[in-house]
């Protein structure tokens, strides 16, 4: 066995819940009627649509194209039309819509034509496009784009390529059958990232309540017979399968927040993403399809190998949603968000979908004031003082928030798991950090209009300037020449000492004159449907006139 | 609506301050054991005032008064007033320092959680500085019956010589005071084995409560640690220095509060301080202000006065010690 | 008597020449208040608060000349943040320039633009494209909401649309804190809002 393992501090351990989905194997979930592939399903720039309605597709046809290197491309998972580019309802806390491309299988599940690419011949930067251009994102939850995680770090060499099999979170169990599944793929996937990163060393890090998973994986090395794989049994306790606090588990590095792994020489990537990347360079299958696990509140809960953009309401009718459900949850209990509804589609993000009952999850308790009892600084995994954060962000005081590096949280939900007083801690931070990067978004827009102010303002300037120097260049070679614009002493108003603006007052005359000689053609030449474009312009105009004089108070 | 996380672990604060009263039984029960009923008096009178100024305050600040009354945490406050009282004192005192306590020193801060000092610590010192002689009359052992205490708390007449003398402490004061030294008067009957006649075995009591918190983990081994070493490390230096003048760290160790204080009081996280680094500076910092004021002050005992002085160094003393955050422990830089 | 005398007048000399000294020595360049203050102001360069941008308003805020409630799109906050840096009373936003809106950027119907470029002069933050008989458009993301353009449109096509919130502007709600008793309500119904 490899030398010592480490230990985080904090964490709590909360009943796994693992056993119910992992009885049956894995199941593929036959095609639903219509797949909602959203475009933006990955951290970074959303994709541009790359069909329209109407247009056919092939199974693996790209369908949105990475928008910049920080974005990931988008597949039909299956051979159909395209029936709708439209915004639909996004697995996200915010019920909000978002893009996505509708499409209406055929059911022929056509293939589209491999793309055949020679990674080994390939150079890094080529593979990396590839793996852009074939979608490959984090699929343990981030869905950071991969491709960009294969870069080598500042010191130009990564000892460490970290397997991330942990699956820490009560219920999820989908890498966990991923790798009694597909061990021989997950691994090859690795030897593929440590070719790439020029690791020394592979090692999987896996809790040890998933004996099989790890049976299944040490089997795998040992038929690989790589000697530099290395498959670690770690102790279960959540969050264990924080990319960071696995990473200070296996080597005993702790990464801070906003640097880079692979600044320390390590980079970590969780299985199923691996074997993704395996998939595209080895079979040129882009990523379409994943593994959902199903369960909580449902009768038959297990795992399903389903298609990107199913609809989750075709997984829980495999399932057996219980009736007394109340909510839906994507991811798990610790760290899962409740879904808007249950027609929002799968995304490569979703690794679990929970059923919650009253008698599963209870509502949480009344929320008390806080004690500073301390026990959430105790849970936390990231050494941060929990109870702070809460006070200034309940405060709105987000300064010191940050001060207490309210970043460096990573919402894993420990401090509001111990909390006596049931204050939902997380929940106050998530309120922070998002109030935060608005207040940036303000400033940097309030900036950049302060800044482009103050040129317009010197530039006005300096034509004012230019101006009153050629005039009086021109007064000095023409001292009897006319003003030029005399002819539009006619127009009314003060402005008659700046040319330019006369001149327009004249065009606006002349133009109202010919609105008026010539019914409401105001412009050249207006097709039909401009004409009732402006038409109903005109009407909205007078509603909302209407309307704001309705709604006068006195 | 609600967020993640979904699961919660089963607890809350009534069950905290529950534990916490437990914990506090077999003191109370070997203090009601040696010194007679006195204090179960007490008890009754400050959880009755407690409650009731605790309801009146939720009430007049719009709060809901079922719920934050049945968190136990004005219970908590009254028995720690009660045992930090002198058993046989009238009623109406005790009354009068829980109901500061709560209302002064809880609530006019803003209730649960918000209070800077100590709100036990808040009354006891109202009192001693108010009424220092009554309340430095503590009953002997086997002083007198439950009839006489009841009839002495709700404030009979009072011919209170017989029954009732100075603490250890006090003793050990008056006598260094009248010019004998430590050996001579630690010869009178009070002093028992270490600190005390019955006082020794009222604190191994407190001390078995505390080891039921810390087992518990309702407390962390920071602040007793801190508080008892570091009264053990100034009372022996003193001793070590000059033992005619300067009690013994055992006797300091046993006497009067020190170990209700070390378990049970200065572990009061509301008004302590929160980091493990903090909690031992401001445990140090009780033990060294109790022992001078000990040693040197106009009081017998200075374990009230050396928390709240404490208490107001705690949010200093918190900002000092912050720990490292994950991945900041070596500076910030990779 | 007279040595306390010489002792006092001796240190207030030697402070009063250190005092002196440092407001020399450390002066500081430009006016750092107007610059906090325009820090907070919003820079919509609307001049709804009577000058002619945030700059101005900053100025005359940190002179003394204006009140620190004219600002409408600073909104609530800003008269907060603003009553916080310059240690006065906080007040509500003076009605007389204009009431707190939604967010909202500026939209050229391009079917009834005529070209006229007057909205471009209008626009202090240079955020409208366009020339001279050409159809205009404005930048949203540039857009301040300042409203200035309205004004000069000679055939009304530019109306204020009211910004979205999408999925990378949405925010997490704060949590409902509920320890204190509901007061009884008191109005039946929050006035509907009109539909955009």
């Amino acid at each position: 066995m490899f030398g010592k393992l480490f230990s985080f501090n904090g964490g709590v351990k909360p009943d796994p819940s693992k056993a119910d989905s992992t009885r049956e194997p894995i199941a593929r979930l036959p095609l639903p009627p219509q797949l909602v592939v959203p475009l933006h399903q990955h951290i970074g720039g959303t994709p541009r649509p790359l069909v329209r309605p109407g247009d056919a597709v092939l199974r693996g046809q790209r369908i949105g194209a990475a928008d910049g290197n920080v974005s990931s491309a988008v597949h039909a998972p299956t051979s159909g039309r395209v029936v709708a580019i439209e915004p639909r309802l996004m697995p996200h806390a915010s019920g909000l819509s978002s893009l996505a491309v509708v499409i209406e299988p055929d059911g022929q599940d056509h293939r589209a034509e491999r793309e055949y690419f020679d990674w080994h011949a390939a150079s890094p930067g080529e593979v990396r496009d590839f793996l852009r251009d074939a979608g490959v994102v984090g699929l343990g939850g981030a869905v950071f784009p991969s491709h960009l995680k294969l870069t080598p770090g500042k010191q130009g060499q990564t000892d460490t390529l970290i397997l991330n099999g942990a699956e820490c979170e009560p219920f999820i169990t989908c890498d966990d059958m991923l790798m009694r599944a597909e061990a021989e793929g997950i691994l090859r996937g690795a030897l593929i990232m440590k070719r790439l990163l020029a690791a020394r060393q592979v090692l999987v890090g896996i809790e040890d309540n998933k004996p099989l998973a790890a049976a299944a994986l040490k089997a795998a090395a040992l038929a690989l017979g790589d000697a530099a794989l290395e498959i670690v049994v770690i102790p279960t306790r959540y969050p264990a399968g924080g990319a960071k606090q696995l990473i200070r588990v296996l080597t005993g590095i702790e990464v801070p927040h906003g640097s880079r792994s692979t600044d320390y020489g390590v980079q970590c990537f969780n299985v199923a993403t691996s074997l993704a990347i395996w998939r595209a360079l080895e079979q040129g299958e882009p990523l379409t399809r994943r593994i959902v696990t199903v369960a909580g509140n449902v009768e038959r809960p297990r795992n399903f190998d389903v298609a990107i953009g199913t609809p989750i309401s075709h997984l829980f009718d495999a399932a057996g949603l219980r009736p007394d459900t109340d909510k839906l949850i994507m991811g798990g209990p610790m760290m899962g968000i409740p879904l808007p509804g249950i027609e929002a589609p799968v995304v490569k993000a979703m690794n679990c979908l929970l059923a919650s009952s009253p008698t599963l999850f209870p509502p949480p308790e009344a929320e008390q004031p806080c004690i500073r009892c301390g026990e959430c600084a105790r849970a936390c995994p990231a050494d941060l003082q929990p109870f702070e954060l809460y006070w200034h962000s309940r405060a709105r005081n987000f300064g010191r928030a940050q001060e207490y590096h309210l970043f460096d949280c990573i919402e894993c939900g420990c401090c509001a798991y111990v909390c006596p007083s049931h204050i939902p801690l997380v929940d106050y931070y998530r309120y922070a950090k998002s109030e935060i990067w608005a207040r940036e978004r303000e400033k940097d827009a309030a900036d950049s209009a302060r800044e482009r102010f103050e040129f317009r303002n010197w530039r006005a300037e300096r034509e004012k300037e230019e101006k009153a120097a050629k005039l009086a260049a021109r007064a000095a070679a023409k001292p009897a020449a006319k003003p030029a614009a005399a002819g539009a002493a006619a127009a009314p108003t003060s402005m008659a000492d700046d040319p330019k603006k006369a001149l327009i007052e004249a065009a606006m005359a002349r133009a109202k004159a010919q609105k008026e000689a010539v019914e409401a053609k105001n412009t050249g030449s207006l097709t039909t449907a401009q004409q009732a474009q402006i038409d109903a312009t005109e009407a909205r105009r007078a509603r909302a006139a209407e309307l704001a004089d309705g709604d006068k108070p006195e | 609506m609600y967020n993640s996380p979904f699961l919660r672990q089963k607890t809350s604060v009534r069950r905290v301050m529950t534990t916490v009263l437990v914990a506090m039984l077999p003191g109370i029960i070997v203090h009601v054991w040696l010194f007679g009923i006195g204090l179960l008096l007490q008890i009754a009178i400050a959880s009755a005032a407690a409650l009731a100024c605790e309801a009146g305050m939720l009430a007049l600040r719009r709060r809901p008064v079922a719920r934050a009354l049945g968190d136990g945490s004005a219970l908590v406050t009254a028995w720690l007033i009660a045992v930090c009282l002198p058993p046989l004192l009238p009623w109406w005192m005790t009354v009068l320092g829980t109901s500061f306590a709560l209302v002064i020193g809880k609530h006019l801060y803003g209730g649960l959680g918000q209070n800077p000092f100590n709100p036990a610590m808040l009354a006891y010192c109202l009192l001693i500085v108010s009424f220092p002689a009554l309340m430095s009359q503590w009953p002997g052992m086997q002083g007198s019956d439950a009839a006489t205490q009841l009839h002495w708390v709700l404030g009979g007449e009072r011919a209170l010589d017989a029954v009732t003398g100075a603490t250890p402490l006090d003793a050990l004061r008056t006598g260094l005071r009248g010019a004998a030294d430590v050996d001579t008067v630690l010869q009178s009957p009070v002093f028992g084995f270490v600190a005390g006649a019955g006082w020794e075995w009222v604190a191994l009591a407190w001390a078995a409560g505390g080891l039921l918190l810390l087992a518990l983990r309702i407390i962390t081994w920071h602040i007793p640690a801190a508080f008892l070493g570091t009264l053990a490390a100034v009372a022996g230096i003193a001793w070590l220095i000059d033992p005619s003048q300067f009690a013994s760290p055992a006797f300091h160790l046993f006497a009067g509060g020190s170990m209700l204080a070390a378990f049970f009081i200065a572990t009061d996280p509301v008004s302590g301080a929160t980091t493990p680094r903090g909690k031992l500076v401001f445990a140090a910092g009780i033990a060294l202000i109790a022992w001078l004021i000990r040693a040197f002050g106009a009081f017998p005992d200075g374990i009230a006065f050396a928390v709240l002085l404490m208490n107001i160094c705690v949010p200093l003393i918190d900002i000092r010690t912050q720990p490292p955050v994950f991945g900041h422990k070596n500076g910030d830089a990779p | 008597m007279i040595e306390a005398l010489l002792v006092m007048a001796g240190l207030a000399l030697a402070l009063g020449a250190a005092l002196g000294a440092a407001s020399v020595l450390f002066r500081t360049q430009g006016d750092p208040l107007v610059d906090k203050i325009d820090a907070i102001l919003p820079q919509t360069q609307c001049g709804q608060c009577g000058y002619p941008g945030c700059k101005p308003y900053a100025t005359a805020i940190a002179g003394g000349d204006a009140d620190i409630n004219q600002c409408p799109p600073g909104g609530d906050e800003g008269v907060r943040k603003l009553a916080d840096l310059l240690g006065r009373e906080y007040k509500p936003l003076n009605a007389e320039h204009g009431v707190e809106k939604e967010k909202a950027v500026a939209f050229i119907d391009e079917a009834t633009c005529i070209g006229c470029t007057l909205c471009i002069q209008a626009c202090p933050v240079d955020a409208i494209v366009g020339a001279a008989k050409q159809m205009h458009t404005i930048v949203a993301d540039l857009c301040t909401g300042c409203e200035l353009c309205i004004a000069p449109c000679p055939a009304d096509c530019i109306t204020m649309e009211t910004v979205t919130e999408t999925l990378d502007s949405w925010k997490w709600r704060y949590p409902v804190f509920e320890l204190k008793v509901e007061p009884l309500q008191v109005s039946a119904q929050p006035p509907a809002k009109e539909a955009a």
